[in-house]
């Protein structure tokens, strides 16, 4: 047990950690825009392995790292404008269609990796960007300042969320229209565009945190995210919706998958336990939740479908 | 051109408003049938009505919330289209909903800032926007704080928030769908004073409610609507109350109930010395003794929020007495469950009704029996009667003239006055010993409101004690016997409906006893 406490362990710990919240930080600031404005979008899973599988397959194919992203970010687009339109325009039930849409992703990413990939074959991701001078520190140098460009992103995110949020009128308008739709309505606010713009910035950030993943491990397979964006809706409920609570949810997500990872490595969990230990991260998480929901409030106008007059 | 922003001035006050023809269908009713309506600038214009005349139909075509099935609106006599509520702001017309438009979880400046532009453009600014509201608030007498949240604010204030808003978008014509119906006596005097104001530097302004009284203080002309078409268009100096309802219901309405002397018995409620603590656990109620006999009717009289309210609800047992007594027919039921004071003999029309008297999603036969359906002879061995059940409802639907399609019909499909009847008939089926009705006709129409006041006093007769808590100072002035006035959780004074006039019962209510005691 004492191996564990060495600082080198720890920093690699730690560091993984950041790296493994990545992709829950994507998926769950953006589902956190949507459900701010009153959509709840339970595909997320599934954006996120098409954004994956475009990532991957565009890197594969010698397109680049960052032609990748815009790939991921244009399929999460084009997924969003599919949620929006279900949700907004024809008011699906949301819990109910978005399950739809996260089985659609599901399948299409493997048929389309059974077709045009087959084997998988690794691909190397971002490489690491030293901050200069701030990674020369020791301890927090190595944990904090030496990942590669795309953690750095997930987590700048998140102030630009809370300031978009919180700052801005267009802020002011999601806020309201998840709250009270009618009112924003009659004060000549568009419900539906405001929605339409939410859900598909959130589902761009979804498709981004699958390429994310995807070029973080240099891998893509068969349900490559393992229900990682369900675990961002719920990090969502545990954020209270907002931006830097999201954050906490993830970095404790990322921090006790990386603790578990490492304790597993160094023969501390034994085998026979390894899969009881898996579920720790999702335990704390629905714990959490318990807690969290209890103390606040979400908006009011969540899962609502709005219509003029009804 | 949709967005103004703070600080700019108004673009000339008023507008004059003609609507002609205007015709709106929902399925199953003619909300708006070939419907004539205009206001001039500088007039206050009340639309009056039942409820379901189509009032409400109409401002909502007036703000672009709803498209007419045929008709003309025309602003200055220019014809215009206004397909949405950004149209109906670009135009200059304002609207105060009657359910209010406002984002709880927001401060008032955000509330009144949403939609707008921002000086700082996609930066939200929200210094000036205060400043203005201030500014506002100043020139029309409308207290209210720009910083608070308005979750935290009362219904009075919200509505000025509403105003506000409206004012801010320099509306020139306003639109106050029942602004009245949530107000305090002393409320409503403050928004008269406002509007006052705004008519007379121009601005147009249409009025709905439905209280006579109020409508003929306030208005200019009054146009009344019965069932979605014009009745017709008066002036207010010409207008008599009577007249008026008779247009609203289209018969005589007896606005003024005969009180006939009844004999009153022994004590049926009883109420030693009771306490009890507000929603926010602040001491609601302190120390309130008060009997009702039979054949007696006990009016509370006070401005909402003295603890009414929650005396109310500790007689009816859905609140905890923390001290004192209550006893029904001489039995203490101060530790009794609803249902044991029922059995005593105890009816409760509460406050709220859609949240306590009825359940929506029911039916109306549904909610006839919700007290009496597991009793013979409606049930049997756990079985339900449906066939005497039915027999029961189709009795109460008739005696209490409860207009509806059928009686499974949920029960939130129907009116206010509707539901409120419902409501009357299960209390009452029973020929309850005691009754409590908490603001019995609030928001209900003037054709339900006869009748209901009708059936107290018919109750009255029967040998019912009933404690009336009522706001509205006309209504306990028709029924009561004895009025006790309630300020801040006491009883300032217990007066009799004879020695009993509406300033000493307003001074009293503002808390201020007689000098000399
Ligand atoms: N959105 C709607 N859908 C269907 N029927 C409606 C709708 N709005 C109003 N109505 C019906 O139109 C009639 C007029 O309603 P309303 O204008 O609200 O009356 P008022 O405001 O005078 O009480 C009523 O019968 C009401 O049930
Ligand atoms: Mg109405």
């Amino acid at each position: 047990m004492g191996e564990f406490f060495t600082s080198a362990v720890l920093v690699s710990t730690v560091a993984s950690g950041l790296r493994l919240s990545t992709s829950y930080l994507f998926a769950a600031v953006g589902e956190t825009f949507g459900q701010r404005s009153g959509v709840l979008n339970l595909g997320v899973d599934g954006i996120m392995l098409l954004g994956a599988f475009g990532a991957y397959y565009t890197v594969l194919n010698g397109g680049g790292l960052w032609l990748g992203m815009v790939v991921a970010i244009t399929v999460g687009l084009v997924m969003g404008l599919a949620m929006a339109f279900t949700s907004v325009t024809l008011q699906a039930e949301q819990g109910i269609s978005g399950i739809g849409f996260y089985l659609f992703g599901l399948g299409l990413s493997d048929l389309l990796f059974q077709k045009l990939v087959g084997t998988p074959l690794p691909i190397r991701g971002f490489p690491e960007l030293r901050i200069p001078f701030l990674a020369d520190l020791p301890v927090v140098g190595e944990m904090l300042f030496s990942h590669s460009i795309v953690v750095y992103a997930a987590f700048l995110l998140v102030p630009v969320a809370a300031f978009v949020l919180n700052r801005t009128t267009l802020g002011l308008k999601i806020r309201s229209v998840g709250e009270n739709p009618e009112a924003a309505d009659t004060l000549g606010v568009s419900v539906a565009g405001v929605r339409y713009l939410t859900v598909m910035t959130g589902s761009a950030l979804a498709g981004l945190g699958g390429a994310a993943l995807a070029t973080e491990l240099g891998i893509f397979q068969q349900n490559l995210t393992a229900g990682q964006g369900f675990i961002a809706v719920a990090l969502v409920y545990f954020g209270a919706w907002r931006p830097v609570g999201v954050m906490a949810g993830s970095l404790l997500y990322g921090l006790v998958a990386s603790v578990v990872l490492q304790l597993k490595t160094l023969g501390i969990i034994p085998r026979s336990a390894s899969e009881l230990a898996a579920m720790l991260p999702a335990v704390l998480t629905i714990l959490a939740l318990v807690v969290a929901v209890q103390r606040e409030r979400q908006p009011a106008a969540l899962t609502k479908p709005y219509e003029r007059g009804a | 051109m949709a967005e103004t922003l703070p600080g700019t001035g108004g673009r000339g006050h008023g507008l004059d408003l003609a609507m002609r023809g205007i015709v709106k269908r929902f399925p199953g009713v003619l909300a708006n049938d070939h419907v004539d309506f205009d206001v001039r600038r500088g007039e206050i214009h009340t639309l009056l009505g039942e409820n379901g005349a189509g009032k409400s139909t109409l401002m909502k075509i007036l703000y672009g919330l709803y498209r007419p099935d045929a008709g003309e609106i025309r602003i200055d006599g220019e014809p215009v289209q206004i397909d949405s509520p950004r149209r109906a702001i670009e135009l200059g017309i304002g609207m105060i909903h009657q359910h209010f438009m406002l984002v709880p979880t927001l401060t008032v400046a955000e509330n009144v800032a949403l939609g707008l532009a921002s000086p700082k453009g996609p930066l939200l600014d929200l210094a000036p926007v205060a400043r203005r509201i201030e500014e506002l608030s100043e020139a029309y007498g409308l207290r209210v704080d720009p910083g608070a949240m308005v979750w935290q604010l009362s219904v009075g204030e919200q509505q000025r928030v509403e105003i506000i808003k409206a004012l801010y978008r320099d509306a020139e014509l306003l639109a106050l769908d029942e602004p009245t119906a949530v107000l305090t006596p002393q409320e409503v005097e403050d928004l008269f004073v406002t509007l006052r104001a705004m008519a007379a530097e121009g601005h147009s302004l249409i009025f709905i409610s439905h209280k006579l009284h109020e409508v003929l203080d306030i208005s200019d002309r009054i146009t009344v609507l019965r069932n979605g078409r014009l009745v017709g268009t008066v002036s207010s100096a010409d207008a008599t109350k009577a007249g008026l309802a008779r247009m609203m219901v289209g018969r005589e309405v007896v606005l003024e109930q005969v009180r006939a002397p009844v004999e009153v018995g022994p004590p049926r409620l009883e109420i030693f010395d009771v306490r009890a603590r507000g929603d926010r656990g602040t001491e609601a109620v302190r120390g309130v003794s008060l009997q009702v006999r039979a054949g007696e009717i006990l009016a509370i009289a006070g401005v909402s929020g003295n603890g009414q309210r929650e005396l109310a609800e500790v007689v009816a047992g859905l609140r905890e007495a923390t001290g004192g007594r209550v006893l029904i027919d001489g039995s203490d039921v101060t530790g009794a469950d609803p249902g044991q004071r029922r059995a005593l003999g105890l009816a409760y029309i509460p406050e709220e009704r859609m949240r306590d008297g009825a359940i929506g999603q029911f039916t109306v036969a549904e909610n006839l029996m919700l007290h009496d359906f597991d009793r013979p002879p409606f049930a049997r061995h756990g079985f339900l009667d449906f066939a005497e059940i039915e027999r029961h409802c189709r009795r109460l639907v008739a005696d209490f003239d409860v207009k509806t399609p059928s009686l499974d019909t949920t029960m939130k499909s129907l009116s206010g006055g509707n539901i409120q009847k419902a409501i009357l008939a299960r209390e009452l089926s029973a020929n309850p010993k005691v009754l409590v009705a908490s603001q019995p006709t609030r928001g209900v129409d003037i054709g339900a409101t006869e009748y209901i006041h009708r059936r107290l006093l018919d109750q009255r007769a029967r040998g019912t004690a009933t404690l009336l808590i009522s706001e509205d100072l006309d209504e306990i002035l028709a029924l009561a016997d004895r009025i006790a006035v309630m300020y801040e959780g006491e009883v300032m004074d217990v007066v009799d409906r004879a020695d009993a006039d509406v300033g000493r019962l307003g001074l009293l209510m503002a808390g201020v006893r007689d000098s000399g005691t």
